[in-house]
């Protein structure tokens, strides 16, 4: 035997080694232990726990700033990907938009396919002053187009943070609400007239 | 007869502080107006004058809600679970018609005193990392005789459905009430559980991009009224874990800690959690180990 093959003979041993000592596993072994954990239940199947590469991204830096490349890179790619409307008209009904921002209703294994989604805005954001019971994980949008001014920049904008706001912030902890197939269209465009129109108890 | 009558009497007791705590609530927003209607037209210059009204209003809705808790606190109906659990737990059932008081939680045989605080650990009759309700299907199958299916089949309580396993959780918790967490980590399968554990409670998925860290991995926040803890600190991790299981008065049963998992993972649009699965006992092995030195203090109840 050569000189050469006992070294890479005793590399290999010493490397497999190295391997059994460490403690933390690598990161598929955690992946498929969490695939082995989870059935599909009603409209929940499986593939929900697959992400796409910005999720892949957010979750390897969830707890370190994610690289400003990668960031740019994930906005990019998530901005080109939003239908901005063919009518260019983003306001509908801002008291439709109300109701579905209190609406909670959707996607969840106990919950009807059959049934359109809710937005559930208030469980992370202030909104219109008379709902009390808010949640402040997201930042407060009382007065948003009051604030803002009621252009139809600002109006293109809360469209398109709501349809796809990996768009705007990388790692953003707001839903992918029109990209995911959650709301749609129409249901988004009276969600920014709860936001846009001078009407909307959100900008009284 | 007696635990009926203990039965009627908390339940009449709840009932009543229910009452107590929604008129509370009822008080506090009606002060402001019904939450869900339109605004009325307010002049501009009102305008600060209103938020400083809401924000008052807020505050005492906030105050009402904790009176609300306090006055739950007082008659707990997670001991009539403990009470049936400790009946379960000295027993004769299952093909072997054998007690559990023979099951090791980790102490060694029948020692029940403090052994949930040292929850999940590593058990070498297994070769696994089991949490308390994996540990009670093992001592299930392996001292009662029964099958796996059989030990873990519908666990969650409801209407229809009184499980064993929640009482017996409701058991071998409460002897473990004043006994500091100490989760230990020196077994490989322990300190893989937990890096397990961690990596699911970062992972992002589902049609909302969710993960356990959207709502806990964050400072004094809230999801509606609702105080979410942050599970990867200290102090309000311990705050949280040690109060789990809990008597839930909005469900009328009490819930484990495998259920609280697998309802998050619901509200996440996350598959089913699977009961007592590889990846439910890890991440309790994360969130157990980062409420290490906290006192535990549970069942509670909650709203």
């Amino acid at each position: 035997m050569s000189k050469t093959r006992v070294l890479i003979a005793g590399l290999m041993v010493s490397a497999l080694c190295a391997n059994a000592q460490t403690p933390a596993p690598k990161p598929d072994r955690a992946l498929e232990v969490m695939k082995s954990s989870f059935k599909d239940r009603g409209q929940a199947k499986l593939d929900r726990l697959n992400q796409d590469k910005a999720m892949e991204v957010c979750t390897k830096y969830a707890t370190t700033p994610v690289p400003k490349a990668l960031a740019k890179q994930i906005e990019a790619e998530n901005m080109k990907a939003i239908p901005f409307p063919a009518d260019g008209k983003y306001l509908g009904d801002w008291r439709a938009g109300e109701r579905i921002a209190q609406s909670g209703v959707g996607m969840q294994f106990t919950d009807n396919p059959a049934n359109p989604s809710g937005g559930n805005c208030y469980a992370c954001h202030k909104l219109s002053p008379q709902e009390l019971s808010y949640g402040t994980i997201g930042t407060s949008l009382y007065q948003f187009g009051k604030i803002r001014g009621y252009s139809p920049e600002i109006a293109k904008y809360a469209f398109g943070k709501i349809y796809n706001a990996q768009a705007y912030t990388a790692c953003s902890n707001m839903p992918r609400f029109g990209h995911n197939k959650i709301l749609t269209e129409a249901q988004i465009k009276d969600l920014v007239a709860l936001l846009m129109d001078p009407e909307s108890p959100v900008n009284k | 007869m007696r635990s009926e009558r203990i039965l009627t009497c908390i339940t009449a007791t709840t009932a009543a502080l229910v009452l107590l705590g929604m008129s509370a609530l009822a008080q506090a927003q009606s002060s402001s107006g019904a939450p869900a209607k339109p605004a009325p037209k307010a002049a501009p210059a009102k305008a600060a004058p209103v938020k400083a009204e809401a924000t008052r209003s807020s505050n005492a809705t906030v105050r009402e809600i904790e009176k609300y808790r306090e006055a739950l606190a007082d008659g707990n109906p997670a001991d009539l679970w403990e009470a049936r659990g400790e009946d379960l737990w000295k027993q004769k059932r299952g093909p072997k018609m054998a007690s559990l008081e023979q099951c090791d939680l980790g102490l060694g045989p029948g020692k029940v005193k403090g052994a949930y605080a040292q929850l999940p650990r590593y058990f070498e009759d297994t070769d696994k990392v089991e949490d308390l309700e994996s540990r009670l299907v093992t001592c299930m199958v392996m001292l009662q005789g029964f099958t796996y299916d059989q030990a873990k089949r519908a666990p969650f309580g409801s209407p229809d459905n009184k499980p064993a396993m929640e009482a017996l959780v409701a058991y071998v918790t409460a002897n473990s009430r004043g006994v500091k967490m100490n989760v230990g980590m020196k077994h490989p399968k322990e300190k893989e559980a937990y890096e397990i554990g961690k990596r699911l409670f970062f992972h992002r998925g589902g049609p909302h991009d969710f993960s356990c860290a959207t709502c806990h991995a964050q400072d004094d926040i809230r999801i509606r009224l609702q105080d979410l803890p942050n599970l990867t600190k200290k102090e309000p991790a311990q705050r949280a874990y040690t109060a789990w299981p809990a008597y839930r008065v909005s469900q009328g049963e009490l819930r484990s800690f495998q259920w609280r998992l697998f309802d998050c993972f619901r509200q996440q649009r996350f598959p089913e959690l699977e009961f007592t699965s590889q990846g439910s006992v890890a991440l309790t092995m994360f969130l157990a180990h980062n409420a290490n030195g906290g006192t535990y203090n549970a069942p509670s109840i909650k709203r």
